[in-house]
């Protein structure tokens, strides 16, 4: 009888595999920990200089807010004209990596690998590299941003296509449309308004992106960090803290309403 | 009669149309009259050139100098600041995510308050957090570990209020009916249910984290960015070349991995 009862618990499932990975876990903890030379101590000697420079960054200093207005502006200029390269540039990619629109694997394999490898560059490097190529400024940032948001929506726009509905191509096709009109008149009208929404995400991304173009060289308000860090200006540096903030928040909300009465 | 049977046009739609052309029109006006473009340098071929040719032609020694600083001790400090930096931020962010959460408070406003700290956190860029870690800590690696620890609170909280939102209370009611206490509750009830997302949230996180940490190295917090300045301030481009191949290869590899592992989870 006593057997019988103890056969009817079932037993509990192995923890083997949750040890192993908590170990495997702890070792990569560890030995990143390592490798990076952070430890507690290191923390919290460092805490001491933490709160003095919080302490030297409040109040911020509201005057300067004078200086930095037209590099903000700029800052905004450089992310329109790089999306607008980006969202450009990506029309074709996209097309000619969506499996439907061209059959042969031989060209939507390799567009796809291209707009990978774009992708895993990341944008401050392509600055850094255009720095070197057309000098300072935000020439330089401008192509990077490009390039980069180029990579973004060229992805969810291909993808978009790829889910569009067959009905309409096949009509097309059946009253003869070259391939121009057979994409104007069956695949933009179904992905116009995903391509705009893209865009406009890009375009918040962007504004982040450029916000910092300027530590390597890049244009924007990112020099100005370096500017102030550099002399130790911490009110200075909460004021473009603040009003960056301010201005990526503001771009935000306006381009998400934006996304909503499109989709 | 033929024309007659065509539908017209409707006209609010030539309206709306027209207001959005003239607003994109004074934009790109008002865009392209700010930035300065005096013509490129005479050298950009020049140098575009020889930045062509050293991609193509990488430094192969420099994968591995005896010494130190090499491309691969540099690849595994950047691995190294990602892991770190993403661990840190996975465990901090817990508590923000619920306080974020909509169904965790009787208040609303508690949440949005919480909801609108994440969004701050989240437009913080994360290289100025890493400059003023580095008049903090110091420059290296760690100052790169704690601003990306700091910053991927903002987004990681946010994805993980949402998946505290979605949960089933089916679970947390019954343990409470059998007179649980409010930690085995949540430990018992509310955990598993969201642990597969958080998991697969935090891995992908990594992969972000990945591509910062390449780049804290530009301005002095560790990882392969550093060589990579130097290298393009000496106008050594054929070890850009291979520095560039290397974060190129090990953000591809991680992406792999990172994405088998998140489809088996979710």
């Amino acid at each position: 009888m006593n057997q019988v009862n103890e056969q009817k618990i079932p037993k509990a499932p192995s923890k083997l595999k949750h040890y192993f990975t908590f170990i495997l876990i702890l070792l990569l903890l560890w030995g990143s920990a390592y490798q990076t030379d952070s430890t507690f101590s290191e923390l919290i000697e460092g805490f001491p200089n933490m709160f003095s420079v919080l302490d030297q960054m409040i109040p911020p200093n509201w005057a300067y807010f004078d200086n930095i207005i037209e590099a903000m502006l700029d800052t905004i200029r450089m992310a329109v004209l790089g999306t607008t390269i980006g969202a450009i540039i990506a029309i074709p990619f996209a097309i000619f990596s969506a499996s439907n629109m061209i059959k042969s694997t031989w060209v939507y394999y390799p567009v796809r690998f291209l707009l990978n490898l774009v992708r895993t560059i990341p944008e401050l490097l392509l600055a850094a590299i255009f720095v070197a190529i057309f000098g300072l400024g935000p020439l330089p940032g401008i192509f990077a941003l490009g390039i980069f948001s180029t990579g973004i929506i060229a992805k969810l726009t291909y993808e978009a296509i790829e889910g569009i509905d067959k009905g309409p191509l096949e009509s097309m096709t059946a009253v003869g449309a070259n391939k121009i009109q057979w994409i104007m008149f069956s695949v933009v009208p179904q992905v116009a308004a995903y391509y705009v929404s893209y865009v406009l995400y890009s375009f918040e991304i962007n504004v982040r992106a450029a916000a910092i173009l300027g530590l390597v060289g890049a244009g924007g308000i990112g020099e100005y960090y370096d500017r102030t860090l550099g002399f130790l200006e911490y009110d200075k540096v909460s004021t473009i803290i603040i009003f960056t903030l301010l201005v990526v928040l503001i771009i935000d909300y306006i381009s998400t309403k934006l996304r909503e009465n499109l989709l | 009669m033929s024309s007659a049977t065509r539908p017209i046009k409707p006209k609010k739609n030539i309206v709306r149309r027209w207001v959005i052309f003239i607003a994109l029109a004074l934009l790109y006006i008002w865009a392209l009259s700010g930035v300065p473009i005096e013509g490129f340098k005479e050298t950009a071929g020049q140098i575009s050139k020889a930045i062509v040719s050293g991609i193509f032609s990488p430094d192969w020694d420099y994968v591995y100098l005896p010494e130190g600083e090499d491309l691969l001790r540099g690849l595994l400090d950047t691995l190294a600041i990602a892991i770190l930096g993403t661990f840190i931020s996975a465990f901090l962010c817990i508590p923000f995510a619920f306080w974020a959460a909509n169904n965790m408070s009787k208040f609303k406003a508690n949440a949005g308050i919480g909801k609108f700290f994440l969004s701050f956190v989240r437009t913080f860029p994360e290289l100025v957090m890493a400059l003023l870690f580095i008049k903090m800590v110091g420059p290296g690696s760690f100052a790169g570990v704690l601003a990306l620890g700091l910053h991927s609170i903002g987004m990681l909280g946010k994805l993980f209020s949402e998946e505290v939102e979605n949960i089933d209370f089916g679970p947390s009611e019954a343990l409470k009916a059998t007179g649980a206490r409010p930690l085995q509750t949540l430990w018992f009830a509310v955990f598993p249910q969201v642990l597969p997302g958080f998991i697969s949230y935090t891995l992908y996180r990594f992969e972000i984290n990945l591509r910062s940490a390449s780049v804290l190295g530009i301005i002095g917090a560790g990882g392969i960015g550093t060589p990579l300045i130097f290298a393009m301030q000496s106008r050594d481009w054929s070890r850009v070349g291979i520095i560039l191949l290397g974060i190129i290869v090990m953000v591809t590899i991680v992406d792999i991995i990172s994405g088998y592992l998140r489809k088996k989870i979710v």
